[in-house]
C-alpha cells in the first residue's frame, strides 16, 4: 500500500483542507474568547472562570488540558514503532489521576483560591513559599510549553507535506517552522490575555471533543478493517514490525536488555521504573492541572470533574492503543520512520491510509489526513493556552500581588499584571522555542512531570496532611525536588553524551538515567521533612483552620 | 520581617472556632473516615501499579505468555490497570457521596455557613 504522506495528487488538497479546517477552529475559538472576555470582570472570572463550570465541562477541559500532542501523536508513534512499550506511558498517565482524585482535588478546591500556592502558603510565611511556588510553576510550565511549541514547529512541515526543496506560500520547511511557532505563541497569548480562564476552558472543551471524535472515528475504521478482531490486528502489527511476538511485549524501548552488559541492562530497567514513578506522581503536582479545580463551584463538583476526566482520558488512551497498533499494521514502521524518526507522524499517516481505504483514493486519504492534522494543531493550542494561563496566574497572584506588593493591590491591578505576564511568558516561550527548534526537547515533558512529582507534590501532600509542616519544609521540598530533578537531567544522556541528546556532540553526562524521578522524588519528600524538623516554626491554629476548611468546605472561595 | 506573617491573621474568635471544630468528635470521625479510605487505597493502587511496572521490567517471559490468540499477559495486565483505575474512582465517588458529603455538610451548617452545594459562588 502506498502510504507516503500526502501523495502528490492529494498533497495540495490535503494541505488546503488542513489549513481551512484549522482556520475554522481558530475563528470559532477566537469568537468564544471574545465572548468570554465580555463575561470576565473580576479576578475570579479571570483566574477561575467565575467558578461557574459544571463537573462535566471541567472534566472535558481537564482532558483538553492534559491530552497533549505528546500523548496523541507521541504515544501513538511510540506504540507504532516500539509496540507494547508505548502503552506503559498511557497507563502511568491514567493511574496518576487517582492521586489527584483521592488526595488532592477536593481538598485543594476547598482551601485554595486561584493558584497552587494558595494552599501551600495557607499557614506559612507568604513571601518565601509563594516565591518558591511561582518559580516552580513557571519552570514546569515553560518546560512543558517549549516541548509543545517546538513539537508544533517540527510537525507543521510534516503535516502540511512541505518537503525539502519545495515551498508553501513562499516558505520553505524551516521558515514554516518558525512561522508556526510564532503563530501558536500569538494565538495562546490572545486566548489567555483576552479570554482568561473562561476562554481557555472553552478552547479546551472544544479541542477535547474534536480529539475524542477524531480518535474514535479512526479507531472504528482500524477495527472495522480487522472485523473487530483485536487478536488479528495485533498479529498483523507484530508481523509488519519485523520483531514478531516481542513487539507485543514490554522491552523494545524501555528497560532494554543488552546481552553481556549487565550494568547497561540494570540502568535501562531502573530508567523504566523511574519513568513509571514520575508519570504516576507528576500529574497531581502540575500547576496547570491544579488550577482547573478552582473553576468549579464546590469540592463535589471538583470530584465529578476528576471522575469525568478519568473516563475521558482513559477512553482516549485505549483509542491510542488501537491507533498505534493500527499504524504499525497498516502503515508499517519503515514508512513511519521515513517521515519522522520519532514516529510522531504515525497517527496522521494512519489517517491518510484509512481515508484512502474507506473513502476512496487520494481524495479520501487527503481528507482524513487533513482532519487529523487540524485536530493535532487544535490540541497543541489548547494545551499551550492552559500552560500560559497557569504560569501567568502564578506570576501575578503569587509573585506580584503577594510577594512584591505584600497583598496590597487591587483586583483590577492584579488581573492587568496577569495579562501582561501572559504576554511576557508567551513572548519568552516563542523566543526560546525558536532557539531550541532544532534541538531534541521531547524529554522536557517527562522532566516537567519529574519536577512536579519531586518538588510540588511533596509540598502539597505535607501541607494538606501534616500538622507539623512549616515554611522551611515547604521551601526546602520545592527547591530541593526542583533542583534535584533539573540537575540530574542536565547531567543525563538526554542532554549530552548520546546520539539522541539535546547536544549530541558534547558530553558532560555522569548520571546514567534519562528519568530522575526515582532519586529526585524521594529527595523532595526528604527535603520537605528535614526542612520542617530543622525549623521551630509551627502553627497549630492555622493548621486547624486549613484542615477544617479543606475537609468540609467551610469558608471556601 | 513583619510582612512575613500569614496573609489573613485570623481573629482570636475565628481561630478558636476552627480549633473547636477540629477537636469535635464529629470532625475527628470525618477525618478518620476520609483517611481510612484514601490512604489504604492510595497504597493499594500504587503497589498494584508498581507491580505492573516491575513485571514489565523483570518478568518479560511471564508478561509475554499468550492467553488467547495474540493477546498476552502484558496486554491484559495493562488493561486491568485501566479497569482498576475506573473501579477505584467509582468506589471513591460512592464512598464520598455517602460518608463524606453528609458529614461535611452538617459540620458546615453547624458553623453557620450557608450551604453552597447547589449554586456557584465567587
Amino acid at each position: 500500500m502506498n502510504t507516503v504522506l500526502a501523495a502528490e495528487a492529494g498533497s495540495t488538497t490535503a494541505r488546503n483542507l488542513t489549513i481551512t479546517l484549522f482556520l475554522i477552529f481558530v475563528a470559532i475559538t477566537l469568537a468564544i474568547t471574545i465572548w468570554a472576555s465580555r463575561q470576565t470582570k473580576t479576578a475570579t472570572d479571570f483566574y477561575a472562570g467565575g467558578r461557574s463550570f459544571s463537573g462535566f465541562q471541567n472534566g472535558m477541559a481537564i482532558g483538553g488540558d492534559y491530552m497533549s500532542a505528546a500523548s496523541f501523536l507521541g504515544i501513538a508513534g511510540i506504540i507504532a514503532l516500539y509496540g507494547y512499550d508505548g502503552f506503559l506511558y498511557s497507563i502511568g498517565f491514567l493511574v496518576a489521576w487517582l492521586v489527584a482524585l483521592l488526595l488532592v482535588a477536593e481538598l485543594l478546591r476547598n482551601s485554595g483560591r486561584y493558584t497552587m500556592a494558595d494552599v501551600l502558603a495557607f499557614r506559612m510565611r507568604q513571601r518565601p513559599v509563594r516565591t518558591a511556588a511561582a518559580v516552580s510553576t513557571i519552570t514546569v510550565s515553560i518546560f512543558y510549553l517549549l516541548a509543545q511549541m517546538v513539537g508544533a514547529g517540527a510537525l507543521v512541515a510534516l503535516l502540511l507535506g512541505i518537503k525539502p526543496g519545495t515551498t508553501f506560500l513562499g516558505m520553505d520547511a524551516d521558515t514554516a517552522k518558525v512561522a508556526t511557532i510564532v503563530l501558536v505563541g500569538a494565538l495562546m497569548i490572545i486566548y489567555v490575555t483576552v479570554g482568561g480562564m473562561k476562554g481557555t476552558t472553552y478552547v479546551q472543551i472544544v479541542k477535547a471533543f474534536l480529539l475524542m471524535t477524531g480518535a474514535l472515528v479512526m479507531t472504528l475504521l482500524v477495527l472495522a478493517k480487522y472485523k473487530f478482531n483485536l487478536s488479528s490486528l495485533l498479529g498483523d502489527a507484530a508481523d509488519a514490525s519485523g520483531k514478531g511476538a516481542a513487539f507485543l511485549e514490554p522491552g523494545l524501548r524501555y528497560g532494554v536488555e543488552t546481552p553481556g552488559d549487565a550494568l547497561k541492562t540494570f540502568y535501562s530497567k531502573m530508567d523504566l521504573l523511574s519513568l513509571g514513578i514520575a508519570l504516576v506522581l507528576g500529574t497531581a503536582g502540575l500547576p496547570h492541572i491544579l488550577i482547573r479545580f478552582y473553576t468549579v463551584p464546590t469540592a463535589r463538583a471538583a470530584r465529578k470533574s476528576v471522575l469525568w476526566a478519568i473516563g475521558i482520558i482513559g477512553a482516549f488512551y485505549l483509542l491510542t492503543l488501537a491507533l498505534g497498533f493500527g499504524a504499525a499494521a497498516i502503515v508499517g514502521g519503515q514508512a513511519i520512520t521515513a517521515q519522522d524518526k520519532a514516529g510522531n507522524t504515525a497517527a496522521p499517516q494512519l489517517a491518510e491510509a484509512l481515508g484512502a481505504d474507506f473513502f476512496g483514493g487520494n481524495l479520501g486519504g487527503a481528507t482524513l489526513l487533513a482532519i487529523i492534522a487540524a485536530v493535532a494543531f487544535a490540541t497543541i493550542l489548547a494545551v499551550v493556552a492552559g500552560l500560559t494561563l497557569a504560569s501567568s496566574s502564578s506570576l501575578a497572584h503569587d509573585f506580584y500581588a503577594n510577594v512584591v506588593k505584600n497583598g496590597q493591590t487591587s483586583e483590577r491591578q492584579e488581573v492587568n499584571v496577569a495579562r501582561i505576564s501572559a504576554l511576557v511568558i508567551g513572548a519568552v516561550s516563542i523566543v526560546l522555542s525558536i532557539f531550541a527548534q532544532n534541538l531534541n526537547v521531547a524529554f522536557l515533558v517527562a522532566l516537567a512531570f519529574a519536577v512536579a512529582a519531586s518538588g510540588n507534590l511533596p509540598a502539597i501532600l505535607y501541607s494538606l496532611f501534616w500538622k507539623r509542616f512549616n515554611t522551611s519544609g515547604a521551601v526546602w521540598s520545592i527547591y530541593g525536588g526542583l533542583l534535584a530533578a533539573v540537575l540530574l537531567v542536565f547531567f543525563s544522556p538526554v542532554v549530552s553524551g548520546a546520539p539522541t541528546a539535546m547536544f549530541p556532540d558534547q558530553d558532560w553526562h555522569w548520571f546514567p538515567l534519562s528519568n530522575p524521578g526515582i532519586l529526585s522524588i524521594p529527595f523532595g519528600f526528604l527535603c520537605g521533612w528535614l526542612g520542617t524538623v530543622l525549623s521551630k516554626e509551627r502553627d497549630d491554629d492555622k493548621y486547624a483552620e486549613l484542615e477544617v476548611r479543606s475537609l468540609t468546605g467551610a469558608g471556601a472561595h | 520581617m513583619s510582612t512575613d506573617t500569614p496573609a489573613s491573621a485570623p481573629s482570636e474568635s475565628t481561630a478558636e472556632r476552627y480549633l473547636a471544630v477540629q477537636r469535635s468528635d464529629e470532625f475527628a470521625g470525618l477525618r478518620r473516615a476520609l483517611r481510612g479510605f484514601v490512604f489504604p487505597m492510595t497504597v493499594a493502587f500504587f503497589l498494584w501499579y508498581a507491580l505492573y511496572v516491575i513485571l514489565s521490567a523483570y518478568a518479560r517471559g511471564f508478561m509475554g505468555t499468550k492467553l488467547v490468540g495474540n493477546i498476552n499477559v502484558a496486554l491484559v495486565f495493562g488493561l486491568l490497570q485501566f479497569v482498576s483505575t475506573f473501579v477505584i474512582a467509582w468506589l471513591y465517588s460512592r464512598f464520598a457521596n455517602r460518608r463524606i458529603d453528609p458529614v461535611a455538610d452538617r459540620i458546615r451548617a453547624e458553623m453557620g455557613e450557608v450551604n453552597h452545594e447547589h449554586g456557584p459562588r465567587g
